[in-house]
């Protein structure tokens, strides 16, 4: 594993596997009286969030609490300039404190990277959302989550809806994937483009014209306008959240345009393959990008993924702070 | 013969990259050039060995940012001046974009009378178009031109002048002192909260493009309303090979248009965003092969006139930091010349005389200087700059005689090295130090 976790785009597949993997073994901590591994005893773990992000924040929290590493919640609203203080200086600040790894969040594309590569810290980096460019720790609990459905049977196929079956192992060779809504500013698509590729699945980006970004045609993916046309062809639709201002500079005609469109309700679903899977980042604008009805289906895989979030954020702070090496230590390997 | 300070004897240049002359300067003029030099000079004369070094006009920069008064920690007159000087030029035009901003005679006579007191280079400040670069009302342009500092350049850099109404007055206006307005291309609305050049590259690194059209747009205008009024237009760093296309139809019809490209447009691309290092974050953004490939051909045949840095200084607070907040620009005056030595002289595109055509001659005419930008030739003014060809070496901020050091060439390797510079016949610049 590299010592930074900051694109989608950087993980082999044997790294996205052996993720995908321990995030399953990871799993079973949740299911124990004690939700709780001694792995990263001792280590300082700092989210560092220059934009709220309630969701986020806390599954990056309990991950490394059930890891047993102290944390420390560094807030700082807006953007560091605002603040008064620079990156550097707050990097600087957190390397004084013995940060062994920062998960940081912020509005601008390309913050982890830059604090990552500057030389301003020596601990792992995590990118937990950076401006329009990643998320990846996102992409990988989606990812984990269509493993344990699409491919989670003994037999590698998909599991009843309502069950949850365990990929370890497996990659997502052949599955198709449509992701759905506004491609433009979702860091989101970016990771999860990266990473499902990565893993073997076709994905296809659905979107008006307006929300795909200009060189879209060179992303290892397809496009298209029209979703009643790609969804029985899919294992898996990702809607995306859709902001409302984006209706002020003129993306798209109305919200109603929009829903009517590029929404999914009940009807469209239908015409999705009987195990095909509904997923969601969150937060949803229900009504706007996806019906409650499609949201609380048994389809659904909204509730899960936010479940699975822990896992896979557990196993990525087990490996990059070299949580093996660590536990060979313990029991005396 | 009586050892003047005055008094030098160039030895062995090969003047605009032509054949070895020796080359005398005697009380601030070229006295001679050729076999008559040496005696001109007289025995007393300072000599410069400069066999195989290549002379040239002192250059002529049409945008530079001196950031005095106002962001004095980023540079000063006197410090951008040195940095200049160091770079082989002999004048600098200084943008308006200054606090408080060069929009009135005291502001352009003080940023003169500061270029004159250090005595590094000739300034010629910018005047600005239109009140604190806000689009919206002209500026005392008469007055600015009328002033000791004799403004003939006018422009809002780092704003376009987006309203057509007022880019039409200002070009009208400024012909009655034979000025030029120096547009900064950009449609605001196409462009707000933009990052970097929109394409690929923008598209997988999550960052606001900047598209071309946003520039192309601005000058398919402007060069139509300049046509119209039968003004001249003055376009600054262009960077797209779209914009280079438009200039070049624009010249084809007779219209009196120039334009200029910066160093790292011939040189950088987009792809080196990706370190998201802000060093690369400049306004307009860094483009694509293609277009790098597009300007490298526009200079070349002469459908862009000029080289002008956009020398940029900034603090490092400006610059270590994210890319969305850290400030556009780089420096440019020390490495310009190496810079298009690299991109076009190495690369066979350009000869010494194109150069000295690109980087003196039209830019002092764009900027109606006198005494700069002339022959080298008995009874000119002894401009002139002195260049190492052979040169190889790293570039190394540290180094630099400008405040700032935000430049996107530390630690690669360069060529050429500028020896001396001479600004009416005073070394500003000896054995590549200040004089």
């Amino acid at each position: 594993m590299k010592r930074h976790l900051i694109s989608a785009a950087d993980l082999s597949v044997e790294d996205a596997i052996l993720i995908l993997d321990t995030a399953e073994e990871m799993s079973q901590v949740a299911s124990r009286p004690i939700k709780k591994l001694p792995t990263l005893r001792g280590r300082t773990v700092v989210n560092l969030f220059f934009e709220d992000s309630t969701r986020t924040r806390t599954s990056f929290e309990l991950a490394a609490k059930r890891l047993s590493a102290d944390v420390i919640n560094f807030s700082a609203k807006g953007s560091s300039v605002s603040k008064g203080e620079s990156l550097k200086d707050t990097a600087l600040t957190l390397q004084a404190m013995g940060a062994d790894a920062v998960v940081i969040r912020h509005s601008a594309s390309g913050a982890p990277h830059r604090l990552a590569h500057s030389g301003w810290i020596h601990g792992s980096v995590l990118n937990a959302g950076d401006g329009t460019h990643e998320h990846p720790t996102q992409a990988l609990l989606d990812a984990f989550t269509m493993r344990r459905r699409l491919a989670g049977a003994p037999d590698g196929g998909p599991v009843p809806h309502g069950e949850a079956g365990d990929g370890t192992g497996r990659d997502l060779a052949g599955r198709r994937v449509a992701i759905v809504g506004d491609v433009l500013h979702s860091r989101v698509v970016r990771s999860n483009v990266h990473l499902l590729t990565t893993l073997g699945a076709e994905v296809t980006l659905v979107a008006p014209p307006t929300l795909l970004p200009i060189g879209v045609e060179s992303w290892p993916c397809r496009v298209s306008y029209d979703l009643d046309e790609v969804l029985p062809k899919s294992d898996a639709v990702m809607m995306l959240r859709v902001q409302r201002e984006r209706m002020n500079a003129a993306f798209f005609p109305t919200e109603r345009e929009y829903s009517r469109r590029y929404g999914l309700n009940a009807e469209r679903v239908a015409r999705l393959p009987e195990h095909a899977i509904v997923m969601h980042p969150g937060p949803m604008n229900r009504g706007m990008e996806i019906t409650a009805e499609v949201a609380d289906s048994a389809r659904s895989t909204i509730v899960e993924q936010v479940t699975n979030g822990v896992s896979v954020r557990m196993a990525a702070l087990y490996l990059l702070l070299g949580g093996a090496d660590l536990a060979a230590s313990d029991s005396g390997r | 013969m009586t050892t003047s300070q005055t008094t030098h004897l160039i030895r062995g240049a090969r003047p605009l990259g032509g054949a070895a002359a020796d080359v005398a300067v005697v009380d601030g003029l070229v006295a001679a050039v050729g076999d008559g030099a040496a005696a001109a000079a007289g025995e007393g004369a300072h000599v410069v060995e400069a066999d195989g070094l290549i002379l040239l006009p002192g250059l002529v920069d049409l945008h530079t940012h001196l950031r005095e008064p106002g962001r004095e920690d980023s540079e000063t007159v006197a410090s951008g001046t040195r940095a200049a000087a160091r770079g082989g030029y002999t004048a600098v035009h200084a943008m308006a974009n200054t606090f408080p901003v060069a929009d009135t005679a005291g502001v352009v006579e003080q940023v003169k009378r500061l270029g004159d007191e250090a005595g590094h280079c000739d300034v010629h400040p910018v005047g600005a178009v239109t009140v604190g670069l806000e689009g919206k009302q002209l500026a005392e342009l008469g007055a600015m031109a009328d002033s000791a500092a004799r403004v003939r350049v006018f422009s809002d850099d780092g704003k376009c002048v987006d309203d057509a109404l007022i880019m039409r007055r200002a070009l009208e206006y400024v012909k009655a002192f034979d000025g030029v307005v120096a547009q900064h291309a950009q449609e605001p609305r196409l462009t707000t909260a933009a990052q970097m050049n929109e394409g690929t590259v923008s598209g997988e690194l999550g960052l606001a493009g900047w598209p071309a059209v946003a520039e192309e747009a601005i000058i398919a205008r402007d060069v139509l309303l300049a046509a119209h009024v039968g003004s001249r237009l003055h376009v600054c760093h262009v960077s797209t090979a779209g914009s280079v296309e438009l200039i070049r139809w624009a010249k084809s019809n007779g219209w009196d248009v120039t334009a200029e490209v910066t160093p790292h447009h011939l040189l950088l691309t987009d792809e080196l965003v990706r370190s998201y290092d802000p060093v690369y974050k400049v306004n307009p953004p860094l483009r694509t092969a293609r277009d790098v490939e597009a300007l490298r051909a526009g200079l070349a045949d002469g459908t862009i006139d000029a080289v002008a840095t956009d020398h940029a200084p900034h603090p490092a607070e400006d610059k270590e930091c994210e890319w969305a907040v850290a400030a556009m620009g780089m420096v440019g005056l020390e490495t310009a010349l190496s810079i298009v030595q690299h991109a076009m002289v190495d690369t066979g595109l350009l000869d010494w005389a194109g150069v000295a055509d690109r980087m003196s001659f039209r830019p002092a005419r764009i900027g109606r200087l006198d005494g700069q930008g002339r022959p080298i030739a008995p009874g000119e003014p002894a401009n002139l700059t002195l260049l190492d060809p052979a040169y190889r070496g790293t570039v190394e901020p540290s180094g630099f005689a400008s405040r700032s050091r935000n430049t996107p060439y530390r630690g690669m390797e360069l060529p050429g090295r500028v020896v001396a510079t001479f600004l009416r016949g005073r070394p500003t610049v000896l054995d590549g130090s200040i004089a």
